[in-house]
């Protein structure tokens, strides 16, 4: 009897929300959007579970933005699963996220997954030595088997922190300059330029985030995408990441549209 | 930021450009005493100023506002000052109108900062993205600058305050240069606030030049590829001026949700606080809201609060 009632309104419910993204559509539309995860051991306690459920919440909701992201055309997301900050955390907490991690990463090799549906190409980007093998190779199986998928991106920080990043961008650039310089190639090693460094970069795969929203409430980048997101609209909507939703990304896209057209019209004065 | 909002003047008259120039001249948005103004004769004379701005020292702590903890204040607040331009364009002003009222904010923040224990500010004035600006409007905000830097110093020394600049300063012109070398000696000794102003900065040109010195030092046999890490690249970064260089706190004035690239690697875990008022509106009352959300943020860094 559920049944009956349920399907056709879910199919009213994907209606009236493919209707809404036409909608939005209709002004510019971001090309790369970036989420921080926040708040899924707060939703678990604010609704008495076990500890664990809440990432596991909070994954169900990811899997619902990066299908609304998909639906309204938005060519690159980026989240930020888990910083080298978060290594501090207590041993079991940061045992059980890698075994979700490790889960759910094995899961995208599925025929039912997001990722073929969507034609997903999968990035993982961070310091992956830090991780344990077995989701390392995960990690590099994904990555591997969906490197012919040009449609989507999706990149996944894990292990990330910005200042790594940019430390390891700053090692390469320097080491390039040195070979170059010792071959005789390049006579000034001072002369390091944005773009050596840029290219350097793990996240130069995509380009720098339209918009970047951080749930929970917390108004802070903690240390995520620090480079990229310079110029970035900065959303903090107060739910919690496994109670964000569709309202939220239509309200942050709205947003960009209304400033987005006052920067172009700067940009076009100057 | 002083210089975003400023549009480029139609036709150039000389003789109103200079009437302008000495107008804004009497924007010293670092005096804390009554405001200089500069006569013919060049010498500077106090006025009576209209809004009654005190000169602190060590002996005038002011109380906190109620709801302010001290022992929760930023040790260093960062601030992006925007919106003087489209204030002015609403009070019906002309946007030089908007810079002087946005001084009056900036001095009121500095004098707040050192009665309330803050011990960093840094404010963003000139980024390196503003360099596409007319010529006559950079030259014109930078001589701006350089006067108000000439005019502010004994002010500066006076209320223990320390001045320094961070930057690009290869473009700037050799007076200003040699203004803000000057300023900068003698506050070097100055403890009670340090005031950080940026010009010709950005976030990016900031870890570039960084960047840059390592590779030196690698190249020059001092330091090994596999020893760069992230405290190396700190000691680098211009604000190592300070011994406090990652601001608790970022506001943005105007309504804007971003960052636009000031401060960079600094702002890793910057509580940001974006305010509605435009800047010349902000004051006591804007900074004490942004005070008070910060000292309700919970902190964490990445662990757990448990």
């Amino acid at each position: 009897m559920a049944d009956i009632i349920r399907q056709p309104l879910e199919q009213i419910h994907g209606f009236s929300r493919r209707c809404l993204f036409r909608v939005i559509s209709m002004g510019s539309l971001p090309i790369h959007m970036a989420f921080i995860m926040d708040g899924n051991r707060r939703y678990a306690k604010k609704r008495g579970l076990e500890d664990g459920s809440g990432h596991k919440a909070g994954f169900s909701a990811l899997m619902s933005m990066l299908q609304y992201c998909y639906e309204l055309g938005i060519k690159y997301v980026t989240i930020y699963a888990f910083s080298i900050d978060n290594f501090r955390r207590k041993p079991e907490e940061v045992q059980s996220l890698m075994d979700l991690m490790l889960e759910k990463i094995k899961s995208l090799l599925d025929k039912e997954s997001i990722v073929h549906g969507y034609g997903i190409r999968v990035y993982f980007i961070g310091n992956l030595a830090l991780l344990s093998d077995q989701v390392r190779a995960a990690a590099e199986e994904v990555m591997e088997a969906t490197a012919k998928n040009n449609r989507v991106v999706l990149l996944v920080c894990v292990a990330y922190n910005s200042t790594d990043e940019i430390v390891q961008a700053v090692k390469k650039s320097c080491v390039n300059k040195l070979v170059k310089h010792s071959e005789g190639r390049d006579r000034d090693i001072e002369r390091i330029q944005l773009v050596d460094i840029e290219e350097n970069m793990q996240m130069s795969v995509a380009p720098d985030p339209d918009i970047l929203i951080r749930s929970s409430g917390e108004t802070r980048l903690s240390n995520f995408l620090l480079w990229q997101t310079g110029n970035s609209q900065l959303f903090s909507p107060d739910a919690l990441w496994p109670e964000i939703g569709r309202r939220h990304l239509v309200w942050a896209i709205l947003n960009f549209q209304r400033s987005h057209s006052y920067l172009e019209k700067k940009k076009k004065q100057l | 930021m002083m210089s975003l909002r400023v549009p480029a003047p139609s036709s150039f008259n000389l003789q109103r450009f200079n009437e302008k120039r000495w107008r804004l001249g009497r924007d010293c948005f670092l005096s804390f005493s009554p405001s200089c103004v500069e006569n013919r004769t060049g010498l500077i004379a106090v006025r009576a100023a209209k809004s009654e701005m005190t000169a602190f020292t060590a002996a005038e702590e002011e109380t906190l506002p109620e709801g302010l903890q001290p022992e929760l204040m930023p040790k260093h607040v960062a601030v992006i000052m925007d919106g003087n331009g489209r204030w002015a364009k609403n009070q019906g002003l002309q946007p030089w109108d908007g810079h002087r009222a946005g001084v009056e904010a900036l001095r009121e923040i500095v004098e707040l900062c050192g009665k309330w224990g803050i011990q960093v500010l840094t404010v963003f004035a000139f980024s390196t993205d503003n360099w596409i600006r007319p010529k006559i409007e950079i030259d014109f905000l930078l001589s701006l600058f350089e006067r108000t830097l000439k005019s502010e110093l004994e002010t500066l020394a006076k209320n223990n305050v320390r001045i320094s600049i961070i930057g690009d300063s290869s473009k700037l012109p050799k007076s200003l240069l040699k203004v803000i070398n000057e300023v900068e000696e003698v506050t070097k000794n100055n403890t009670r606030l340090q005031l950080i102003v940026a010009v010709g900065y950005s976030g990016k040109y900031d870890v570039l030049q960084a960047c840059r010195g390592i590779a030196q030092r690698v190249k020059d046999g001092e330091i090994d590829v596999e020893e760069i890490d992230e405290e190396l690249i700190e000691q680098e970064l211009e604000t190592n001026v300070t011994v406090f260089p990652y601001p608790d706190l970022l506001i943005r004035t105007s309504g804007e949700l971003r960052v636009s690239n000031f401060l960079l690697w600094q702002l890793a875990y910057t509580e940001l606080f974006f305010a509605q008022e435009l800047w010349p509106d902000f004051g006591r009352n804007g900074f004490v809201e942004a005070l008070m959300s910060f000292q309700q943020r919970q902190r964490r860094f990445g662990g757990r609060k448990s």
